[in-house]
C-alpha cells in the first residue's frame, strides 16, 4: 500500500450528498479480477452520456479537476454497498484524499485500506474548502496527515480527527495483515478456549 | 469479562469473540463465519498466493457464485466472458485453497445471504462476514453479522480475525402489531424512512418488540438486510423460539444431543433489562402502510396512499435540489398519486425478498390475474432449494400462467451484474434494497416494495395498495 504523508493538490468540488457506491462504480464494471482500470469509469453515469461521450458539465471532465487528487463532497459519502471498487476507481483516477461532513462505515474503512485518506470535517467547514476547490488551479490544498491539518490556500490550517492506529498504518503503507499476524498465539489460544466453550459448534464440509 | 454490568446482545457476542484488545481499543475480532462470493474475492486470494499465505480456517469459510451468475438455463456456457472468468476464478481458488463450495448446479447453490441461513452455516452468537454490504441479513440469526471490502476478505481468509472498534448500540422498538397486508418489507421502509439513510451510521441496531418478535425468520431477515440501507453497520434480531425452531435440523446446525446445548447457550444472549443503548427509535407498527419508495435513496419512501413530495415546499436548499434532481431522474411529477405510476418491470427477488414465503405472498396476488400487457415481471429464487420448494407447491405453475418469468437463482436484476437489467428509462417495481441511480441497470428507474406489492403492481401494471387484492 502506498503511505500517505503530504499532499498539495487541486481538489475537485462535488456538492452531492449520500454519493452511493453505485455512483462511484457501476456494478456492472465489478467483473474484473484486478484492482487497476477502474479509474476510467469512476463516476461513469455523471461523466459519460449514453453513447459513452464525456458530459462537459462534470467536474473531472474539466481543466484542471483532471488531475484532481482531493474530492470535495456533502454529507454519507460513500454509502451502499460494501464493494472495495469505489476507492480502487477513486486510486486509479488518482484521488488519495476525500473531505466529506461523514461517511458510510463501510467506504470509509475500505478507504484506509488503499492508501486513501478519508477526513469527516463539519458541513460549514466543508462549504469553505468546495469555495477553494471551484477556484481550481488557484486554490491547491494541502492535506498533512502527521500534523492532522488541511490547509487553505490562504494559509489557514483546519485541524481533522483521525484514529491513531490508523494513521500509524497510512503513514507507513503498513499492510495490516502483517499486523495481526503478530497476534497469532492469541489466535490460536483462543480457537482452542471456543472449541473447549462451544464444542457443539460445527465446522464447514461440503461433501 | 464484563462483571455484572447489563449487557445487550451486541455486547456480548462481541466480548465473547475479542481475541485481544490493543491499547488504543482496537480489537482483533474472531470470525466464525466467512461468507465468500466470485465479486469481492479474487483480489484477496490473489493478495494470498502474493504473499504465499494459506486460508487459516477453510473450515469456517464457505464460497458461493451468486452475483453474476445469468438465471436463465445454466446447464449451457457462461456466454459474458467476464462473468465466466469470474466464475471460474473463484472454482480455482476454492480448489487452490481448499475452501468448501457450492457449484453452480448445486441445488444448494444461490445467493450468499439466502443460503447461510437455509443450510445452518449462520447461527446464534455468531460472528459472520462477508464482502457484500448485505452481510447484514444474518442478523436476524442473532449473530453479528457485517459487510467488510475486500482487503478485509483478504484479511479474514489469512487471520480468521478482522482488526474493529465496537459499534454503538441503537435500539429500534417497533411496539404493537402490523396491520394485514403490511409486510417486514413495509417495516424496514418505515423505519428507514424515519431514521435515515445514515441514521444508523456507526452503530449496530437491534430491532425488538412486539412486531419483530412475531415476524418469522425470512420477514426477520429482510428487516435485518437493510439495516444497511440505514447505514447501520450491522442489524440484530434476539434469538428466541421462532429463531431455534428454524434452526433445527439444519444441515451445517447442531444435530440432537449438541443442538440442545447449542440453545442453552443462545438463550443466553438477548439484551439483559437495563442494557445501555446509545440511540432508542420506536415506531407504533398500526401506524405502518404498505410502503413505497419514490427516489433514489431508500429513505425517499412513502405509503402507496401518498403522493409524489414537491420540491418547493423543501425547506432546505441543498435537500430541494436533491428532491428535484430524484424526480427528475425518476420522471415523477409533484403531486402525482403514486398508485398512478406505471411499471415496465417487475422484479421479485434478491437477498431481501427471494425466500420461500416471499414466493407465496407473490403467488397469492398472482393467482388466477395475469400480467399486465406491456409488463415483463421477473420471480428469481434465492437458492435452489427455494426454487425446488416453490415447485413442490405448486407455485411456479400459478405465477407462469399468470405470466410471471421463472428463473434460476441469483441476485439477477438487484444489481444488475448479470443479463437481467433495465434499459435507460424503464421503470421497475422491486423487492431489493437498492434505488440508487442505475443501480438495476444505466437509467433505470427503481421502487422498492414488497413481494406482494410487487406481484400487485405485476398484475395492474402500476403501483397498488396490495390491501385492495384481499
Amino acid at each position: 500500500m502506498q503511505a500517505f504523508t503530504t499532499l498539495t493538490a487541486v481538489a475537485a468540488p462535488l456538492p452531492l450528498a449520500n454519493v452511493d457506491t453505485d455512483k462511484i462504480i457501476p456494478a456492472r464494471f465489478l467483473k474484473t479480477i484486478a484492482r487497476t482500470g477502474l479509474g476510467r469509469n469512476l463516476f461513469d453515469s455523471l461523466r459519460y452520456d449514453a453513447d459513452g461521450k464525456e458530459r462537459p458539465d462534470f467536474v473531472l471532465n474539466q481543466e484542471p479537476y483532471r488531475h484532481a487528487q482531493i474530492l470535495i463532497a456533502h454529507e454519507n459519502f460513500g454509502c451502499g454497498s460494501s464493494r472495495e471498487h469505489a476507492p480502487w476507481a477513486l486510486l486509479d483516477f488518482g484521488i488519495r484524499c476525500v473531505i466529506a461532513p461523514d461517511f458510510a462505515d463501510i467506504f470509509f474503512n475500505n478507504c484506509f485500506k488503499n492508501g486513501i485518506l478519508p477526513i469527516s470535517l463539519p458541513r460549514a467547514v466543508c462549504d469553505k474548502l468546495m469555495q477553494d476547490a471551484r477556484l481550481g488551479d488557484n486554490a491547491r490544498l494541502t492535506v498533512d496527515l502527521a500534523r492532522q491539518v488541511v490547509v487553505r490556500p490562504d494559509g489557514e490550517e483546519i485541524p481533522f480527527e483521525i484514529d491513531p492506529l490508523r494513521k500509524h498504518l497510512l503513514l507507513n503503507g503498513l499492510d495490516d495483515i502483517g499486523q495481526t499476524l503478530q497476534h497469532v498465539a492469541a489466535i490460536d489460544a483462543f480457537e482452542q478456549r471456543r472449541h473447549a466453550e462451544q464444542p457443539w459448534l460445527p465446522g464447514i464440509a461440503v461433501g | 469479562m464484563s462483571g455484572t454490568k447489563p449487557r445487550t446482545l451486541f455486547d456480548k457476542i462481541w466480548d465473547s469473540h475479542v481475541v485481544e484488545r490493543l491499547p488504543d481499543g482496537t480489537c482483533v475480532l474472531y470470525i466464525d463465519r466467512h461468507l465468500v462470493h466470485e465479486v469481492t474475492s479474487p483480489q484477496a486470494f490473489e493478495g494470498l498466493r502474493l504473499a504465499g499465505r494459506k486460508v487459516r480456517r477453510p473450515d469456517e469459510t464457505i464460497a458461493v457464485v451468486d452475483h453474476n451468475v445469468p438465471t436463465s438455463d445454466r446447464r449451457e456456457r457462461i456466454e459474458n466472458p467476464e462473468s465466466r472468468l469470474q466464475i471460474e476464478t473463484l472454482e480455482r481458488n476454492v480448489a487452490e485453497f481448499g475452501v468448501p463450495y457450492f457449484p453452480l448446479l448445486d441445488m444448494r447453490q444461490g445467493i450468499v445471504h439466502v443460503i447461510g441461513p437455509e443450510q445452518g452455516i449462520s447461527l446464534p452468537g455468531m460472528t459472520i462476514v462477508c464482502g457484500d454490504s448485505h452481510t447484514s441479513t444474518h442478523g436476524a440469526m442473532g449473530a453479528l453479522a457485517f459487510g467488510i471490502g475486500t482487503s478485509e476478505v483478504e484479511h479474514v481468509l489469512a487471520t480468521q480475525t478482522l482488526l474493529q472498534k465496537p459499534a454503538r448500540n441503537m435500539l429500534v422498538r417497533v411496539d404493537g402489531r402490523l396491520a394485514p397486508g403490511v409486510t417486514a418489507k413495509d417495516l424496514v421502509l418505515a423505519i428507514i424512512g424515519k431514521i435515515g439513510t445514515a441514521g444508523g451510521t456507526g452503530h449496530v441496531i437491534e430491532y425488538a418488540g412486539e412486531a419483530i418478535e412475531a415476524l418469522d425468520m425470512a420477514g426477520r431477515l429482510t428487516v435485518c438486510n437493510m439495516s444497511i440501507e440505514a447505514g447501520a453497520r450491522a442489524g440484530l434480531i434476539a434469538p428466541d423460539q421462532t429463531t431455534f425452531d428454524y434452526v433445527r435440523g439444519r444441515p451445517f446446525a447442531p444435530q440432537g444431543e449438541e443442538f440442545a446445548r447449542a440453545v442453552e447457550y443462545w438463550r443466553t444472549l438477548p439484551s439483559d433489562p437495563g442494557a445501555h443503548y446509545d440511540r432508542v427509535v420506536t415506531l407504533n407498527a398500526a401506524d405502518i402502510a404498505p410502503m413505497v419508495t419514490w427516489g433514489t435513496t431508500p429513505e425517499a419512501v412513502l405509503p402507496i396512499t401518498g403522493t409524489v413530495p414537491d420540491p418547493e415546499q423543501v425547506e432546505d436548499e441543498a435537500a430541494r435540489a436533491q428532491t428535484r434532481r430524484m424526480l427528475d431522474y425518476m420522471a415523477l411529477t409533484p403531486g402525482q398519486k403514486l398508485t398512478d405510476v406505471p411499471v415496465d418491470v417487475v422484479f421479485i427477488g434478491s437477498c431481501t425478498n427471494s425466500r420461500i414465503e416471499d414466493i407465496r405472498e407473490a403467488a397469492k396476488i398472482a393467482r388466477g390475474r395475469h400480467v399486465a400487457a406491456g409488463v415483463r415481471a421477473l420471480v428469481v429464487p434465492g437458492s435452489g432449494l427455494v426454487k425446488q420448494q416453490a415447485e413442490q407447491e405448486g407455485l411456479d405453475r400459478i405465477l407462469i400462467e399468470a405470466g410471471f418469468e421463472w428463473r434460476e437463482p441469483g441476485c439477477s436484476m438487484c444489481l444488475g451484474m448479470n443479463p437481467d437489467k433495465l434499459t435507460p428509462g424503464q421503470r421497475c417495481a422491486s423487492t431489493s434494497n437498492r434505488n440508487f441511480e442505475g443501480r438495476q441497470g444505466p437509467g433505470g428507474r427503481t421502487h422498492l416494495l414488497s413481494p406482494a406489492m410487487a406481484a400487485a403492481a405485476a398484475v395492474t401494471g402500476h403501483l397498488a395498495d396490495v390491501r385492495e387484492f384481499a
